[in-house]
């Protein structure tokens, strides 16, 4: 459990992060979402007390960071991949952690084991590739076998098969009741991991919800028909929890709470003729540019449309 | 906060290992640890080592007693100070890697995990300045008594030749030892205080040499005044064996390098604490 209470961090003229206020809940995913600069790695540096609040507080399990004994077992972080010494090799550099909290090297060889390192940890670490790099942050992270897990970006760097890897063990991590915060500034790897949703922009929140209700909001799961006899269908397929609008005058309906197998079958049955039916899968991605359109730090010269639905 | 859900945490949450606290002998243990996990640390100790032994006993080979004029040698008054000859250059290597000990976790980002795993912060310094300390010293000592024991044989029958027995003999050496060991702790600190490894390097030169060549531009009443405070020279009386003019005795000596010290160890703990890492 994450409680985060109007933190504010401004270095200098700038403000990174601006009156943040949220919660992040054990036995769930809950992703962290905003663009770059958006202050999603500077809060995750304050939550473990690396840089200190300019006002307001962020507690972990009911304390700061710095005020639980065995703190590795409280909180474990991948933050910036690079948070090693590229001399040392990954057994080293885990044993070195594990001494400050008297871990033993039983659990340093578990944690190789399970981020798939075996082979090199003998090696130095500043050879390693990024992907191996981030393996070694997050065995680091779990050395303690700790009740929240915070990772930035994790799956930056890796391939296919390791990104497959994360998504398995946040899931796994959350089912076993633990707290899993996770920042992204990819809307669509987040939709296959998390429950939760915290959205920032320019340090401050824009949203805090769940995938689902993102997705709902950003229009859901709906269905283009194309028919000859718009009224006719619209009056065939009306139910409870089934929304459909359309142009009056026009062929065309949007269809939500259907799939489009119920509604090809739906006009099949009465003889109507359909011209077009698409699932339209909205764009998170688009949701999500939207949603943080004006609070982008970075923008690129590049003119880009918000195209309303990419099918997924 | 609902029940639910703190319910929901007792229960499902993984097991808590109470016995898995960070304390001051861990923190040790893990900068121990860190310290002989590095290639850098080998390398820097063992060249620290030969620095001191061979300047050692290059010199003692060299020496020719003063007024002989047709050897190239040493002018060293005593046979002490042919053995430790080399601090000069030793000291450079330990208080090198006293810096890169502590500004190589700010320069790699590996501050951010040893933070992470002690959060508190100064036991971390504290451990550092602890193991390479007592890393410095050892090394410092073993090669200012090898340096001598291997010199007296070049030296024997000149007329600066001294055993080992001889009075403040082994307190010098010794010494020698103390005071590389506190140059360690000086790395150590300058590189936690400045977070940068040429940057600590640079002060770390200009504390203990650079420092003792400005007096040379005062007046010489404040310079003589001055001068015997300097962190190079107070340290320089630690491991002489007779006290010149002008110099702290070896204890008053050793007072005033360690306050040096402390004053920069307490500079590193009050940016280690204040600071953003």
């Amino acid at each position: 459990m994450i409680e985060i209470h109007q933190l504010v961090k401004r270095y200098g003229e700038k403000t990174a992060v601006d009156g943040l206020e949220f919660t992040v809940k054990p036995g769930v995913v809950t992703g962290f979402l905003g663009p770059n600069g958006a202050g999603k790695s500077t809060t995750m540096r304050m939550i473990l007390g690396l840089d200190a609040p300019t006002s307001g507080s962020v507690t972990v399990n009911g304390r700061r960071y710095a005020q639980h004994a065995a703190p590795l077992q409280e909180v474990g972080a991948l933050l910036e991949a690079k948070s090693i010494h590229p001399g040392r090799s990954a057994f080293n550099h885990l044993n070195a952690l594990a001494l400050t909290h008297g871990i033993g090297r039983t659990r340093v060889q578990e944690v190789i084991e399970m981020t798939g390192l075996a082979q090199v940890a003998r090696k130095r670490a500043g050879a390693f590739s990024l992907g191996m790099g981030q393996r070694l942050g997050i065995a680091a992270a779990l050395l303690g076998d700790p009740e929240t897990v915070i990772l930035d970006e994790p799956v930056n760097g890796l391939d296919p098969e390791g990104v497959l890897w994360i998504r398995n063990l946040l899931t796994g991590l959350a089912a076993q009741g633990r707290t899993v915060f996770v920042s992204s500034h990819l809307m669509s790897e987040m939709a296959l991991t998390a429950t939760n949703l915290i959205v920032v922009g320019r340090g401050r929140l824009l949203a805090d919800t769940t995938i689902e209700q993102f997705i709902q909001a950003a229009g859901g799961h709906s269905v283009k028909v194309t028919t000859a006899d718009a009224p006719r269908l619209r009056a065939l397929l009306a139910a409870s929890g089934v929304e459909i609008t359309g142009v009056s005058g026009s062929e065309e309906l949007t269809v939500t709470g259907l799939t489009a197998r119920q509604i090809g079958a739906a006009a099949h049955k009465h003889g109507l003729p359909i011209y077009e039916l698409t699932p339209q899968a909205v764009s998170l991605e688009s949701a999500f540019m939207a949603m943080t359109e004006g609070a982008v730090e970075y923008h690129g010269t590049t003119t880009h449309q918000h195209a309303g639905s990419v099918a997924a | 906060m609902s029940t639910t859900l703190t319910q929901a945490t007792a229960t499902s949450a993984p097991t808590r290992n109470a016995a898995h606290k960070v304390t001051f002998r861990r923190v040790l243990r893990s900068e121990w640890a860190k310290t002989w996990t590095l290639r850098s640390t080998w390398i820097t100790l063992t060249v620290g080592l030969v620095l001191l032994v061979l300047f050692g006993l290059l010199s003692a080979a060299n020496y020719a007693p003063a007024g002989t004029g047709h050897r190239h040698g040493s002018d060293a008054s005593d046979a002490v100070a042919v053995a430790l000859g080399g601090t000069d250059f030793a000291q450079l290597a330990l208080g090198v890697l006293g810096v890169l000990i502590a500004a190589g976790e700010y320069s790699t980002g590996m501050i951010r995990s040893t933070l992470a795993a002690v959060p508190t912060r100064l036991p971390m310094l504290w451990s550092k300045a602890l193991t390479f300390g007592a890393v410095a010293l050892v090394v410092g000592s073993v090669g200012a008594v090898v340096s001598f024991l291997g010199g007296s044989g070049f030296l024997h029958g000149d007329a600066i030749s001294l055993g080992i027995g001889s009075s403040g003999v082994l307190r010098s050496l010794l010494g020698a030892g103390v005071y590389l060991g506190l140059v360690g702790v000086l790395g150590v600190a300058l590189g936690t205080l400045l977070r940068s490894i040429a940057g600590g390097i640079g002060a770390l030169v200009a504390v203990l040499m650079l420092l003792g060549l400005l007096t040379d531009l005062l007046p010489t009443r404040w310079g003589n005044d001055i001068s015997p405070y300097l962190p190079g020279n107070a340290g320089g009386s630690v491991f002489a064996l007779h006290q010149a003019s002008n110099t702290l005795s070896p204890a008053g000596g050793l007072a005033v390098f360690a306050g040096w010290v402390v004053l920069a160890l307490a500079g590193a703990a009050w940016r280690l604490k204040k600071s953003d890492a």
